[in-house]
């Protein structure tokens, strides 16, 4: 299974949780994405579109600089 | 020095004239020299489509010859690159020439793919293309009431246009007299109107105030054009009279063919605009053709190509660049016929987006005319 990280920090247009949705449809089923966010709404919103859509959560961190790191695995 | 130039849209035209100003007389010395590569002889002003698709504007309004936009001393061909060597220096073109270089710029820019999603193509309008836009117009026109659905893909061009063409049709169905027959439905991809923060919370008043319906986490997944209606990742369905898409976007076949870059956007150093990896020391990327997380529209190109430009001139001049880009990117947004505001942002500073006002859309529609000068690099 492929991982892949997205840098999307300082992103304000498309924003992360774009980014994080367009790189999701150049996945497999199995694959894993790493977010690199700036943006404190992308702990909430990335989660609430993954569930929606029913993709999985795999782990969600803030590093020391303040950046998240989202991992999202691809269900479906 | 010899500069290649691969792509004659904005990125590219807006680079090539900027450098060529600066380094007027190494080129006249013959110690640099700037070839510009394009698949074709027009250069068009893509923004302008959407006034095409509203009756306002006409395609050859937004058409000049390519090379009329140039500096002199850069050389021309309509002859669009097939192979990229990168370890080698040299690309090769449709017509079988070889060129070399010591730096290339790519800047090939992004195309609507509506056939990317099933059943888009047929059974939707867009203002991507020329042809498009007029289609666009001619159904809008005939358009006697009933809902329109605006559907947006990811990634896509000009992330202003969800908003744009809703205002705008908005007036337009207003001026006709249908408002009351019609409902406007507008759908997108995350939890907010938009995907900038601050211009999400000015729009969705505005929408509230139009009575404009909307629905958030909707990514297309199908339509269904013998029942109308559109089909969403997330589960739910939208019927339609007048489907209205913002298609998903790639970058160009080229790109991809040649391993460039998955769905052809290149990987590139968000500063340097250099490419990222062991050939990218003398490969600068531009406009949609990167990887970037900012926005895919003709004002990054701009911002992202004079940034450049000064870079090359530099090194030209002293062997070393000089300037960082800091993801500058300004857009108009219009909000309607005759009203407009703007954002405007970096990798630091979200935009602060004020109330749309005639004076900003007056001045909109001032740089509709105005952009020949930006492309010349004037501007």
């Amino acid at each position: 299974m492929a991982e892949r990280t997205v840098d999307a920090r300082g992103s304000f247009c498309p924003g992360p949780l774009m980014e994080l949705i367009s790189n999701m449809k150049s996945m497999q089923v199995g694959d894993t994405l790493e977010l690199l966010s700036t943006d404190a709404g992308s702990a909430k919103d990335v989660p609430e579109w993954v569930h929606k859509v029913g993709h999985e959560m795999v782990d969600t961190n803030q590093d020391s600089e303040g950046t998240f790191h989202i991992k999202v695995r691809k269900a479906k | 020095m010899r500069i290649l130039v691969v792509g004659g849209g904005m990125g590219g035209t807006i680079f090539a004239n900027h450098l060529a100003r600066r380094i007027h007389h190494e080129m006249k010395t013959g110690k640099a020299r700037i070839t510009m590569l394009s698949a074709s002889h027009e250069h068009v002003y893509q923004p302008g489509w959407l006034y095409v698709a509203m009756g306002r504007a006409t395609p050859d309004e937004l058409v000049r010859e390519q090379e009329s936009l140039l500096e002199p001393g850069i050389e021309f061909h309509v002859d669009p690159v097939e192979e990229f060597h990168l370890a080698h220096n040299h690309v090769k073109c449709k017509s079988g020439k070889v060129h070399e270089y010591d730096l290339i710029v790519i800047s090939t820019g992004s195309r609507a793919m509506p056939e990317n999603i099933p059943g888009l193509k047929e059974n939707s309008v867009n203002c991507y293309t020329a042809d498009n836009a007029v289609e666009y117009y001619k159904q809008l026109s005939e358009f006697k009431g009933g809902r329109i659905v605006i559907t947006v893909g990811l990634p896509h061009k000009c992330p202003m246009i969800p908003l744009e063409v809703t205002f705008a049709m908005h007036d337009f169905i207003k001026d006709r007299g249908l408002l009351d027959k019609t409902e406007f439905y507008y759908t997108y991809p995350i939890g907010r109107v938009h995907s900038l923060e601050n211009v999400a919370k000015w729009a969705a008043p505005e929408f509230d105030a139009k009575g404009i319906k909307y629905e958030t986490l909707f990514n297309m997944k199908e339509v269904d054009g013998k029942n109308a209606k559109v089909l969403s990742e997330e589960g739910s369905e939208v019927a339609y009279d007048l489907l209205v898409a913002v298609p998903p976007h790639k970058g160009q076949e080229v790109i991809e063919k040649n391993g460039l870059g998955e769905n052809g956007w290149i990987p590139t150093n968000r500063h340097s605009l250099h490419m990222e990896g062991e050939h990218g020391k003398n490969v600068i990327v531009l406009g949609d053709t990167t990887n970037l997380p900012i926005s895919k529209a003709g004002s990054t190109a701009h911002f992202e190509a004079e940034t450049a430009a000064e870079n090359v001139a530099a090194v030209v001049k002293m062997g070393r660049p000089v300037k960082s880009y800091d993801g500058k990117v300004f857009c108009f947004i219009e909000a309607g016929k005759d009203r407009a505001t703007y954002a405007m942002f970096n990798y630091q500073n979200p935009p602060q987006p004020k109330a749309p006002t005639g004076s900003v859309h007056a001045f909109k529609m001032a740089y509709n005319k105005l952009y020949w000068a930006t492309a010349r690099g004037l501007l």
